[in-house]
């Protein structure tokens, strides 16, 4: 059977005002709402509507995180997602731990695409899926806005660049991360919800996939960032030419 | 020891990119850094001759293959990795080139990346904006580990001319894949000032209900010799392109002047311009979080301050 695996993570949900901890050892994620990286879910609405096209037989979402992830992969196999793989783990879990233990579950399940988010909009790393395509030795296109699949074998990406679309060719395998405009992921609907908790989802670790958690990037520190000082406000355009000449930007 | 910095120089065959100056200065942070640019090109000859008139630079080392005539970072990964042995930092930029190719050369590493470094305090400390530029995290690696990085473009300078490098032929024996062609990119080509670089910038938002009245803010930005910006929900409704996207996954920008004009200002947008010297809003709401960021706030009716803005500075 043709299988897309999709990788997505459990993240401070993006509607969230986020607030460093006094004592500096991160953000405040006590009683916040959490919820799929935006951008996994646009790469696992990608991943569906390839299978509802009858470009693939499974779809299989896979995360590395704590117990609580389980309520995403919920969310994603509500959204439509055959089953589900939780790798867990607690703790700080750095690009490349994923993109290990991400590995092996390819190697078992032998997708013929993987997609992901571009970035966390945790972390902001914006790491894993071109560390996955390095370690798997395999193509990447990442930031796409268009994935159309032109045969068994080969994929064309139009990918969001600084210069405008850049289009690519890869052969399959390949590993795909999505930018913004990719798709509009779908609702999902309360009977879907219900279908969700009969779907399978396993629960795997680290150890039993031979992935070892290193943290080669130690965190010293979270600050909030400086802020701005607040502006005044001008009557009129005359007003706000005048003052930015006074300042010397005009 | 002091640090060897290898960056790796984004270009487009001809020109070599501003971004890799910034990557000039970012490495310069590092005390008595050795700073060597790798240019990978079919023919690198005028690429590297730029690299090494960058002041602090000492020797540019230069790949030629016809499989490097356009950037994929597949292709372009293995080669970095060759030369990357001796190195204590891997640096490149942050910008699309960079984020996509860094990370396949970390991986192919198995080094930790510093994505988008706003500051290096040693050369095993680094700064760099997580959740959205809402927090500053600094990272420790251990000593001794080389470290792959990404250099936050809004947070440097570009390194100033003036230097001369050797240039060396470096000869790469790594095996290139052929899995991953490019076919075409295509870029709408434009006049103005290029958004990553300009010193005044003007962003239209939803507000603007168009992409024929995103004229009124060309027409201004020629005036004023402006890039021209969009935020995310302008460019989703198709009013502007999408290399014009400013904000957290779109372009990171410290212009000395930015002027939003109907931008309500979520907080994906505001980490593009936090760097901005100077920032304007010009919106209807006067609720709108633009204004909390803004130096200079004017509530109204867009489609008559832009025209009245235009003639003031004619």
């Amino acid at each position: 059977m043709k299988r897309i695996l999709v990788g997505i993570k459990r993240v401070v949900d993006f509607n969230v005002r986020i607030r460093v901890k006094p004592d500096g050892s991160g953000v405040v994620t006590d009683g916040v709402k959490m919820s799929v990286n935006p951008f996994d879910e646009i790469a696992l609405e990608e991943a569906l509507r390839i299978k509802e096209r009858g470009g693939a037989g499974e779809v299989i979402v896979a995360t590395v995180g704590p117990a609580d992830t389980q309520q995403q992969l919920r969310s994603a196999l509500a959204m439509g997602a055959d089953r589900a793989l939780h790798v867990q783990a607690d703790g700080v879990i750095e690009p490349l731990v994923a993109a290990r233990a991400l590995l092996k579950l390819i190697e078992r399940e032998q997708p013929f695409l993987v997609i992901l988010g571009k970035q966390a909009i945790d972390d902001d790393n914006g790491q894993t899926g071109q560390v996955l395509a390095a370690l798997w030795n395999r193509p990447q296109a990442t930031y796409a806005s268009k994935l159309e699949l032109l045969s068994d074998t080969t994929a064309r990406v139009t990918r969001e660049v600084d210069a405008g679309l850049e289009t690519l060719e890869v052969d399959l395998p390949a590993v795909i991360t999505t930018d913004l405009r990719l798709n509009e992921p779908r609702y999902v609907k309360l009977p879907d919800i219900m279908k969700a908790k009969k779907k399978p989802l396993e629960t795997l670790t680290l150890a039993a996939l031979g992935v070892e958690q290193r943290q080669q990037l130690k965190l010293v520190r979270f600050e909030p960032p400086p802020q701005r000082q607040k502006g005044i406000r001008v009557k009129d355009a005359a007003e706000l030419v005048e003052q930015l000449k006074k300042k010397g930007v005009l | 020891m002091s640090a060897r910095v290898l960056i790796v120089a984004e270009h487009d065959g001809a020109k070599l990119n501003v971004s890799t100056a910034k990557c000039v200065s970012c490495a310069r942070a590092l005390e008595g850094a050795e700073i060597t640019v790798a240019v990978c090109a079919a023919d690198p000859a005028a690429v590297a001759a730029q690299a090494a008139q960058l002041g602090g630079v000492a020797r540019v080392l230069t790949v030629a293959n016809p499989a490097n005539t356009h950037a994929v970072a597949a292709v372009l990964a293995p080669q970095i990795v060759a030369l990357a042995g001796p190195f204590s930092h891997v640096l490149g930029p942050s910008t699309t080139y960079g984020k996509d190719l860094m990370a396949r050369i970390a991986g192919l590493l198995g080094a930790p990346q510093v994505s988008d470094i706003m500051a290096i305090e040693s050369p095993t400390r680094f700064r760099r904006p997580v959740y959205a530029g809402n927090a500053i995290l600094t990272v420790e690696a251990e000593a001794g580990v080389q470290v792959v990085g990404t250099v936050r473009m809004a947070s440097f300078e570009a390194a100033q001319g003036g230097g001369s490098a050797a240039i060396e032929k470096a000869a790469v024996s790594a095996e290139l894949p052929t899995h991953s062609r490019f076919i075409s990119v295509s870029a709408a080509k434009t006049d103005r000032p290029d958004l990553q670089t300009a010193r005044r910038v003007i962003s239209g938002g939803r507000a603007l209900g168009s992409a024929e009245s995103f004229k009124i803010l060309y027409s201004l930005a020629d005036k004023l010799g402006a890039a021209v910006g969009a935020s995310r929900a302008a460019v989703d409704a198709g009013y502007a392109a999408n290399e014009m996207q400013v904000g957290q996954t779109g372009k990171i920008i410290a212009p000395e002047l930015y002027v939003a004009v109907g931008i309500s200002g979520a907080i994906q947008h505001l980490t593009g311009i936090k760097d901005a010297r100077t920032i304007v809003a010009i919106n209807k709401d006067g609720e709108a979080p633009i204004f909390e960021v803004a130096d200079f706030g004017l509530v109204g009716d867009l489609f008559q301050i832009i025209p009245e803005i235009e003639k003031l500075v004619s």
